[in-house]
C-alpha cells in the first residue's frame, strides 16, 4: 500500500465535501487518497438530508431512486400562532438517504482514481516550515504518515486538522446551532411531498422544528435552535412531538445529534498547502441549516484550485487562496447577507412573527423585507407596530 | 478538571469538538475523548443536544 502514501491530493473526511473533492480532483488527472475515521461512509447521519432540485444540474448528477428517496414539490412554514405563510415560488427537491448517497459518491470518486482508507483517523498535519506537506494518520493501530502536495482537510463539524494546522476554525457559541432528530415511521402526513417547517421562540428558540418526509409515512422530524439555549435541543423537541396527534401512533427507526455552524463565514480558508472544505470551513446557510449542496460546491472549486496548483508547481498559501476568491464571489458573500437575514428574524418575539405572517404572507416579501428591500411597503407595518421598529434596530 | 462526557447519552455528534476553544475535545468513532488541555468552560455543556456534558465539580 505505499503507493497510498505518496499522494497529489490528500483528503481528511469521506463526507459530501471530501468525495466530492476527489471526484472533481480524479476527472482533473490528480492522484487522491481519503482518509476517514470511521468504519463505514454515510452513518451516523447528522442532518435532515433535503436537497434542492437545483443543485442536482449544478454538481453535476442525476437523481437517482436509490439515495434521492423521496421527491418534494411544496414547503410549508408555520408561525408561532399555527398560520401558514405562503412561499411564493414553487419548492422542489429530493430528501436524501445520506449513507446511500454518499456510498454513491464514494464509488464515484474510486471510479475516478481515489483510494479510501477508512477507520483511519487523521492525528495532526505534518509541516515543513509554514508548508503542510501531509498528515500523520493512524489506521486501526497503525501509525504512518502520508505525504501530499495538498492536504483538504473536509472532516466535518467536528474538525480539528484545520486547528491544528494553525487555521482557527473554532465556532462561537452564538454561531451555533445545537440540532436533534427523529427520523420515524407510521406518522401521519397529512402533505406527504412537503418540507414543513414550525417558528416560535416557546417551540424553537432561534430555530425552527422541522417535518421533511422520506416515505408515505416516515420522515426526519427534528429541531434546530440557538447553541446558547436554555434546555437541550431533545427537550424541545419532545415536548413539541408529544403535542401533536399525527406522531400519536409514530416511533423513530434512527435518531440523530448534530452542531450547526450556522454563523461563522471564513474569509480566509487556506494554509501554504493546506485548505478547508465543508462544515469545517463553516459552509452552512445560516437561514435553513443545509450543507451538504455547498460542501460539495465548495469542494469542486477546491480540487480545481488546487490542480492547478500542483500544475503551476505553486502550493503557496498565496495560489491556493484562489479557492477563497471564487468561493466567496459565488456563494460566501451571500451566505453572510443570508445570517444578517437570520438575526433580523432571532429578534424577533411570537407576537412580532404572527403579525408578519398576517401581513405579508408571502416568504419573498418576507426576505425581502429582511434584507432592506421595498422599504415604502414596510414602512406601513412599522406604523401598525411601532415595536417591530425596536426590533429591527437591534437587527442594525 | 475536565468536564465529564456521560457516554451513554452521547450521540456522538462532535457539536462539543466544534466550539471547544482549547481543541481538548476528540471525536472518536462512538465515543468523545477529553484531554487535559479543558479548562472546564462549560461552552461544550450548554450546545450539546442531548445534555451528555457536564462540569465536574470543582475541588480545593
Amino acid at each position: 500500500m505505499t503507493d497510498l502514501k505518496d499522494t497529489d491530493i490528500l483528503v481528511i473526511g469521506a463526507g459530501p465535501g471530501g468525495l466530492r473533492v476527489a471526484i472533481e480532483a480524479g476527472k482533473l488527472g490528480a492522484k487522491v487518497t481519503i482518509v476517514d475515521k470511521k468504519q463505514e461512509i454515510g452513518v451516523p447521519k447528522r442532518c435532515a438530508e433535503g436537497l434542492g432540485g437545483g443543485w442536482f444540474k449544478r454538481l453535476g448528477m442525476e437523481p437517482d431512486p436509490k439515495w434521492a428517496v423521496w421527491e418534494i414539490n411544496n414547503a410549508r412554514v408555520f408561525s408561532p400562532n399555527g398560520k401558514e405563510i405562503k412561499i411564493g415560488k414553487n419548492q422542489y427537491g429530493y430528501v436524501l438517504e445520506r449513507k446511500m448517497f454518499e456510498k454513491y459518491l464514494a464509488s464515484e470518486a474510486i471510479r475516478k482514481g481515489a483510494k479510501i482508507k477508512l477507520k483511519t483517523e487523521s492525528l495532526s498535519v505534518i509541516k515543513e516550515g509554514s508548508q503542510v506537506v501531509g498528515a500523520k494518520v493512524n489506521e486501526m493501530g497503525d501509525e504512518y504518515e502520508i505525504r501530499a502536495k495538498v492536504v483538504i482537510a473536509c472532516d466535518g463539524v467536528d474538525s480539528r486538522m484545520a486547528r491544528s494546522a494553525g487555521l482557527d476554525t473554532t465556532n462561537k457559541l452564538v454561531d451555533m446551532d445545537s440540532g436533534f432528530q427523529y427520523e420515524m415511521a407510521n406518522i401521519r402526513l397529512g402533505d406527504k411531498h412537503a418540507l414543513e417547517m414550525y417558528f416560535g421562540t416557546d417551540i424553537a428558540p432561534r430555530g425552527y422544528i422541522w417535518i421533511f418526509p422520506k416515505g408515505e409515512d416516515v420522515a426526519n422530524v427534528g429541531i434546530g435552535i440557538g447553541g446558547n439555549s436554555e434546555k437541550t435541543a431533545k427537550y424541545y423537541l419532545d415536548k413539541w412531538i408529544a403535542k401533536d396527534p399525527r406522531f400519536k401512533d409514530a416511533s423513530p427507526i434512527e435518531i440523530n445529534a448534530g452542531g450547526i455552524p450556522v454563523g461563522g463565514i471564513m474569509d480566509n480558508m487556506v494554509l501554504d498547502g493546506f485548505m478547508v472544505v465543508g462544515d469545517a470551513a463553516h459552509q452552512v446557510n445560516p437561514m435553513d441549516g443545509g450543507g451538504i449542496a455547498l460542501a460539495q460546491e465548495a469542494g469542486i472549486i477546491a480540487a480545481q484550485t488546487a490542480v492547478e496548483a500542483i500544475e503551476k508547481g505553486d502550493l503557496s498559501a498565496d495560489f491556493l487562496s484562489k479557492y477563497n476568491r471564487i468561493w466567496l464571489n459565488q456563494r460566501g458573500n451571500q451566505l453572510k447577507k443570508v445570517w444578517k437575514v437570520r438575526q433580523f428574524f432571532e429578534v424577533l418575539s411570537n407576537d412580532d412573527m404572527d403579525f408578519i405572517a398576517e401581513k405579508l404572507g408571502m416568504g419573498e416579501d418576507l426576505l425581502d423585507f429582511a434584507f432592506g428591500n421595498n422599504w415604502f411597503t414596510f414602512a406601513k407595518l412599522f406604523v401598525e407596530r411601532p415595536g417591530l421598529f425596536k426590533s429591527m434596530k437591534a437587527f442594525l | 478538571m475536565v468536564v465529564k462526557i456521560d457516554r451513554k447519552k452521547c450521540m456522538y455528534c462532535g457539536a462539543c469538538v466544534s466550539v471547544c476553544p482549547r481543541v481538548a475535545l476528540n471525536l472518536k468513532e462512538t465515543w468523545v475523548d477529553v484531554n487535559e488541555k479543558c479548562i472546564d468552560c462549560g461552552i461544550c455543556v450548554k450546545l450539546c443536544p442531548v445534555g451528555a456534558i457536564s462540569l465536574k465539580e470543582r475541588k480545593k
